[in-house]
């Protein structure tokens, strides 16, 4: 079956997570600050040593190389990080045609942004400019920590529609730690809540 | 060679000028005068055995005896390369990287120059091996404990940029390749500047002694510049192994960054 499936998952905060999301299910997670919603993304991901194996479409994550792994689940952290000195050069392997630009423009950019300096962006920008280099990659699934917490409701709509599109597009499973419980309730879908250790359905 | 021989209140006298130091450094609040004390100290008794020990050492050329100073000299310079470092490795590869990195360079360029550059008969003899590795012992571990702390102290302030690479499907290689470059430049600099300044600047250590010892100036010249290129080369070779096994420890076979494999700050 097609989707995202969590197997016997541990973290140091969460015991024995066993988890599945169909292909293009939309999942909120929620829980109290410090709770362990980043560590169980950052566990799927396999950024963080942990029990537990993850399947991707019945493909198991250690069949995979980390990279690859990486590129078909795609995490967004909370705070975006950025290393080199313009936007531009942290778009992967850039080639012609490059889907790039739509997303830039979806996103409520100028394509031009591109050119632009680090420094000048806001945190906001810097968000948003983060899910379209992670929406680049084509990931098979998505890992979003507090994608929207950082912008304004403009914004906030713009990065709904976009993911509500490439979920819809790509089948694209989808865990969503929000803050936001109108967001939680707006756009749907199945909920749940980390509390004493353990995933739960959201009441 | 017209060796004029120093005399104890030569020295005595020259120490006399450090004891102002401290002195001042007391009189000025400046904190260090106990430091600059215990180092002239130290730098006394230790000059003073070693030449003691090297005078033993010439007149027997025993091996055991030469391959045992060896063993104490890399083993001091490896604990300096630790000693150097505001975040270690954890467990034996705290020790190990640094003294591994400086055996691979001290001891592969200390031969080369032994066996094919002075083609000295037997190659161990003590007089030209001793001086020789101190040499490069004492340099590469600057090179070392340098290029190995800067990349620790880089990887740790870094994380957030590190683990954004790999998130977005980097190979641990790509996640650290700036870092490891920066790393090793700052290890390297030093003895490159030293080498582009020398003679203009100051008359290099080893030169002077030569010098005041007797040589004619260009045959010091020339042991100085030999010195100078083989220290280059044993620096950068062992700077190269500390970072690119010091940059391999920071991740594990899932390409992790594991920070938790550094030992909290110190200083």
């Amino acid at each position: 079956m097609a989707g995202l499936r969590l197997d016997g998952l541990s973290t140091a905060l969460l015991r024995e997570v066993d988890l599945t999301l169909v292909a293009g299910e939309r999942l909120f997670l929620s829980g109290a600050s410090g709770s362990g919603k980043s560590l169980l993304l950052r566990a799927v991901a396999d950024l963080d040593p942990h029990r537990g194996e993850v399947w991707l479409d019945e493909l198991p994550r250690s069949r995979l190389t980390p990279p690859e792994w990486r590129r078909r689940v795609g995490l967004l952290p909370a705070e975006s990080h950025w290393w080199a000195e313009t936007v531009g050069e942290h778009w992967r392997a850039p080639t012609a045609g490059s889907p790039i630009e739509a997303l830039l423009v979806a996103l409520g950019f100028d394509v031009d942004v591109s050119n632009w300096a680090i420094t000048r962006l806001s945190t906001g920008e810097r968000q948003r400019l983060a899910l379209a280099r992670l929406l680049l990659n084509q990931p098979q699934a998505l890992l979003l920590d507090e994608a929207t917490a950082n912008l304004d409701s403009v914004n906030r709509e713009r990065v709904e529609t976009m993911l509500e599109d490439y979920r819809a597009a790509h089948a694209t499973a989808m865990l969503w730690v929000s803050h936001d419980p109108e967001q939680r309730v707006r756009l749907g879908g199945r909920r749940l809540v980390i509390r004493e250790n353990r995933l739960e359905p959201e009441p | 060679m017209n060796l004029i021989a120093l005399s104890v209140w030569d020295l005595i006298l020259a120490a006399g000028l450090v004891v102002v130091l401290a002195a001042l450094s007391w009189r000025l609040c400046l904190g260090v005068e106990r430091r600059i004390l215990v180092a002239a100290l130290r730098g006394t008794v230790q000059l003073m055995l070693v030449g003691l020990v090297l005078k033993q050492l010439f007149a027997q050329a025993n091996p055991v005896l030469i391959g045992l100073i060896v063993l104490v000299m890399w083993s001091a310079a490896g604990w300096e390369v630790q000693s150097r470092q505001k975040r270690r490795y954890t467990g034996p590869w705290g020790y190990g990287i640094g003294t591994f990195s400086l055996f691979l360079s001290s001891f592969s360029v200390t031969l080369l120059a032994l066996l094919v550059i002075i083609q000295v008969e037997p190659w161990y003899q003590p007089r030209y091996l001793i001086p020789l590795l101190g040499m490069l012992l004492g340099n590469t571990m600057s090179g070392v404990a340098i290029a190995l702390d800067q990349l620790t102290r880089q990887a740790w302030d870094a994380r957030g940029c590190i683990e954004a690479r790999l998130l977005l499907g980097a190979t641990w290689e790509e996640a650290i390749a700036d870092l490891r470059r920066e790393a090793l430049r700052s290890g390297l600099i030093p003895i490159v500047n030293a080498m582009a300044a020398a003679g203009l600047v100051s008359l290099p250590g080893m030169m002077t002694g030569q010098i005041l010892a007797g040589s004619p100036p260009l045959e010091a010249a020339k042991y100085q510049l030999l010195i100078l290129f083989l220290i280059s080369a044993g620096t950068g070779l062992g700077a190269m192994a500390a970072v690119w096994i010091g940059s391999r420890r920071l991740f594990d076979d899932r390409q992790r960054l594991r920070l938790d494999r550094l030992t909290a700050a110190r200083r």
